[in-house]
């Protein structure tokens, strides 16, 4: 009982200080890094939450369920091959993670544009798809559940492409190195869990009969 | 030799104290808003209270139109519940966990600093709504069909559902705060067994929060698309299932009925050991029992849909019963703290012990709910809302009142007055049982909530005029309260660093700390390290105070007394 513990220093900014806690008692994951998987556990719930509102449509509705009649069907191919642009950028976006950890900034900057690219695509290649579906949100409890949970995905998907302007804004500006790039570990997270949902969404939407 | 000393104000500006506190981003001031916005919200939502009991003390209708009474209740209970009770232990949270486990700030301050504002945004949509020809009207669960826009029209429910969300986002945001905070915060030896009650329950309701809120964001997306841009989530007509908000509504709604009882438990048994000067009976069994409680809380949302028909009786019966187990664990760790030990009855306590026994009359009302067979009966009856103002209002809000009263000398540095405290206290608890009790009697016999008008034959009277006596006495309980605040406020006793001789660390600081919370943290040994510093171990004489000892810089007692 003779001695007291020194305190965290005052001055040092608190993200200083929780840098430094994850260097002894608790483990190495960067705290924004933990935050960012936290909030991608609060995601998973609410396209939890819209994924049920589908499945319960689907299981209580009358009828074949599908596109309402006089509509065109849906596209599986134009779907098919946004899914592959969707996870293709998942590789793209990993890449470039590698890259940064190897401090290779050159190599994070085309990486991560060519996930920019690939994103906008997607977004694009779905905007497309709308527009010729032929139905609407306020058409039957098909519309309304496909639409909201496209939509909503697609919404993640710009959020992303917003976060990856981000990083290859500060890129260019070679503001990342093989010790400071949680920005790029914490977008990269990001952009997979919006593949993953999406991989969902097709599966669900698409490919389940 | 020549040196330079630094004034300690170089590098400072002055700036207006209102500037100051609208951008603060230290947890403690934000904690102070947070606790004082509720209380805004509290007393709106009291007064609320009060129109609807006025309108109930005798039959027929005297003071507002149905119209009126329905927005009144709908507002009460939305209210009460996501910008009072939830805030404000979000707000002593804020305050005291950084401090309980010796940390310098939240984990992300700016981000706690957002999840604040967005508390008066949401909260002032929905109270917006009638300054916009009435606001939401359909019960704060919010039912379909109630809430399609042919049954309520009016902007007014859209605003609840906006003012929802972003309420939501902002619990969202705090959870992913409190949690981020305690896993990567933690000073030197406070190992996750070493950590306060308190602490425990804020990280359970946490990351209830945090899997929960998102659910009902989803639905109130759902059901704003289906307001206004034609969708048909919950109509039937076009192939939609209003039973599905109820789903949605109660796989949200049940977890949030432990988000808003644990901080509320933690509070109680951080009160109860330091007034009892005993450590808490089985803090192992208490922790494991608040997890418990956690886990089954996603078990069991259906109990609030037994009438539907459409949900699995058997299943949803058991479950509920299960949490009675842990709950029951709570009880027993509570009285056993108390067994013997050395019993003060100040107003922390007084408060901590009207949880107890009160929450106890609502934890048995809630297992009997739980029985199919008594709840087909007693559905939609003022038993009930019985039941469910013994949980919330003598649960959390008496925890609420604890913990201000607790923790009222570490955030001022005074503390209350203990006679005006008391007064506050008696009238609370005398006023709660008159405003609730007989609604139990009222909820057998039949009467239906959500109803502004009842017939003068149906025996209603006595026990309605009782209750709306008992909702005055209350309210008359906040007069002494508030006297005291101000009082203490401008000439109170001073508190001292550690006026209770607790046990935990946000007692080891200044009253209030610094900005930077700790000069010097004692060594954590176990989970009452102030405790141990004060008596030492039991080896021979206690080693003293020792942080008595360590001078505080000038220039914090400087940033304390103001400007800066």
């Amino acid at each position: 009982m003779s001695s007291t513990v020194s305190a965290q220093p005052g001055g040092l900014h608190t993200s200083e200080v929780a840098a430094e806690a994850g260097g002894h008692a608790q483990s190495a994951m960067p705290t924004a890094l933990l935050g960012m998987l936290l909030f991608i556990a609060s995601e998973v719930m609410f396209f939890g939450g819209l994924f049920a509102t589908y499945f319960n449509a689907r299981a209580t509705s009358p009828g074949e369920w599908g596109p309402p009649a006089g509509a065109h069907e849906l596209d599986i191919v134009l779907a098919g091959v946004l899914t592959a642009v969707l996870v293709a950028s998942s590789f793209t976006m990993q890449f470039g993670v590698w890259a940064i950890r190897r401090g290779n900034i050159r190599g994070l900057r085309i990486w991560t544009a060519l996930t920019l690219v690939l994103g906008v695509a997607f977004l694009a290649g779905q905007l497309y798809d709308y527009s010729v579906l032929g139905f609407g949100l306020a058409d039957g409890v098909f519309g309304t559940t496909f639409y909201t949970l496209t939509g909503f995905h697609g919404a993640h998907v710009f959020g992303g492409v917003v976060g990856l302007t981000i990083v290859l804004a500060r890129a260019m500006r070679g503001q990342f190195s093989a010790r400071n790039h949680v920005a790029v570990e914490a977008v990269s997270i990001y952009w997979h869990f919006v593949d993953v949902v999406w991989i969902a969404v097709f599966s669900t939407i698409y490919l389940l009969k | 030799m020549a040196t330079t000393t630094l004034d300690p104000r170089a590098g400072t500006y002055r700036r207006s104290w209102v500037l100051d506190w609208l951008t603060t981003v230290d947890h403690k001031k934000i904690g102070i808003l947070y606790i004082l916005n509720s209380f805004i919200f509290f007393f709106a939502a009291g007064i609320l209270a009060l129109v609807i009991r006025s309108e109930l003390a005798v039959p027929g209708l005297q003071f507002v139109d149905v119209a009126t009474y329905n927005q009144a209740f709908t507002m009460h209970g939305t209210i009460m519940i996501f910008l009072f009770i939830v805030p404000v232990l979000a707000g002593f949270g804020n305050y005291i966990v950084p401090l309980m486990i010796g940390a310098p700030d939240m984990a992300f301050p700016r981000i706690n600093a957002l999840s604040f504002w967005l508390l008066p945004l949401g909260g002032g949509l929905i109270f917006s709504g009638y300054l916009f020809g009435g606001a939401a009207a359909e019960g704060w669960t919010g039912y379909a069909p109630l809430t399609a826009e042919r049954y309520a029209p009016g902007v007014g429910t859209d605003l609840w559902i906006i003012g929802l969300t972003l309420v939501g986002t902002a619990s969202i945001l705090g959870a992913v705060n409190f949690i981020a905070t305690i896993f990567k915060m933690r000073a030197p030896g406070m190992t996750l067994f070493r950590m306060p009650i308190f602490v425990w329950t804020i990280l359970v309701t946490a990351t209830l929060l945090l899997l929960a809120t998102p659910v009902l964001t989803a639905g109130l997306i759902a059901l704003f698309i289906d307001r206004n841009y034609g969708g048909s989530f919950f109509d039937p007509a076009v192939g939609g299932n209003p039973v599905l908000w109820q789903h949605i509504f109660w796989f949200f709604g049940h977890p949030e009925v432990y988000i808003v009882i644990l901080p509320a438990m933690g509070v109680v048994s951080e009160i109860i050991p330091v007034f009892s000067r005993k450590p808490l009976f089985g803090y192992k069994a208490f922790v494991f029992a608040t997890i418990g409680i956690g886990l089954l809380s996603f078990s069991v949302w259906a109990h609030h849909m037994f009438t539907t028909g459409q949900v699995l009786l058997p299943f949803f019966a058991f479950m509920t019963t299960l949490i009675a187990i842990p709950t029951g664990v709570k009880m027993f760790n509570w009285l056993a703290t108390m067994w013997r030990g050395k019993i003060t009855l100040a107003t922390p306590m007084l408060f901590a012990l009207g949880f107890v026994s009160m929450f106890l009359i609502g934890g048995i009302s809630g297992v009997m709910l739980g029985q199919p067979p008594i709840d087909f009966h007693l559905q939609d009856t003022y038993f009930v809302v019985a039941h469910l103002h013994y949980v919330f209002f003598g649960g959390s809000v008496f925890g609420v009142f604890a913990a201000a009263y607790y923790w009222f000398p570490k955030m001022t540095g005074r503390k209350l007055n203990e006679p005006l405290g008391k007064v506050h206290f008696w009238m609370h608890f005398i006023g709660f049982n008159l405003a609730f009790f007989p609604m139990h009697q009222l909820g057998l016999s039949g009467m239906p909530r959500r109803i502004a008008d009842y017939s003068p034959d149906a025996g209603w009277t006595i026990f309605n005029l009782v209750s709306t006596v008992g909702a005055f006495m209350i309210a008359a309980s906040i007069v002494p309260f508030l006297i005291n605040v101000v009082a203490t406020l401008i000439n109170g006793e001073p508190a001292g660093d550690d006026p209770w001789e607790a046990n935990t660390l946000e007692w080891a600081t200044s009253s209030p700390p610094p900005a930077h919370n700790f000069d010097r943290l004692p060594p954590i040994h176990s989970e009452r390290p102030l405790f141990f510093l004060t008596h030492g171990h039991g080896h021979g004489p206690a080693a003293g105070r020792e942080r008595d000892l360590v001078e505080e810089p000038e220039d914090d007692a400087e940033r304390r007394g103001g400007a800066a």
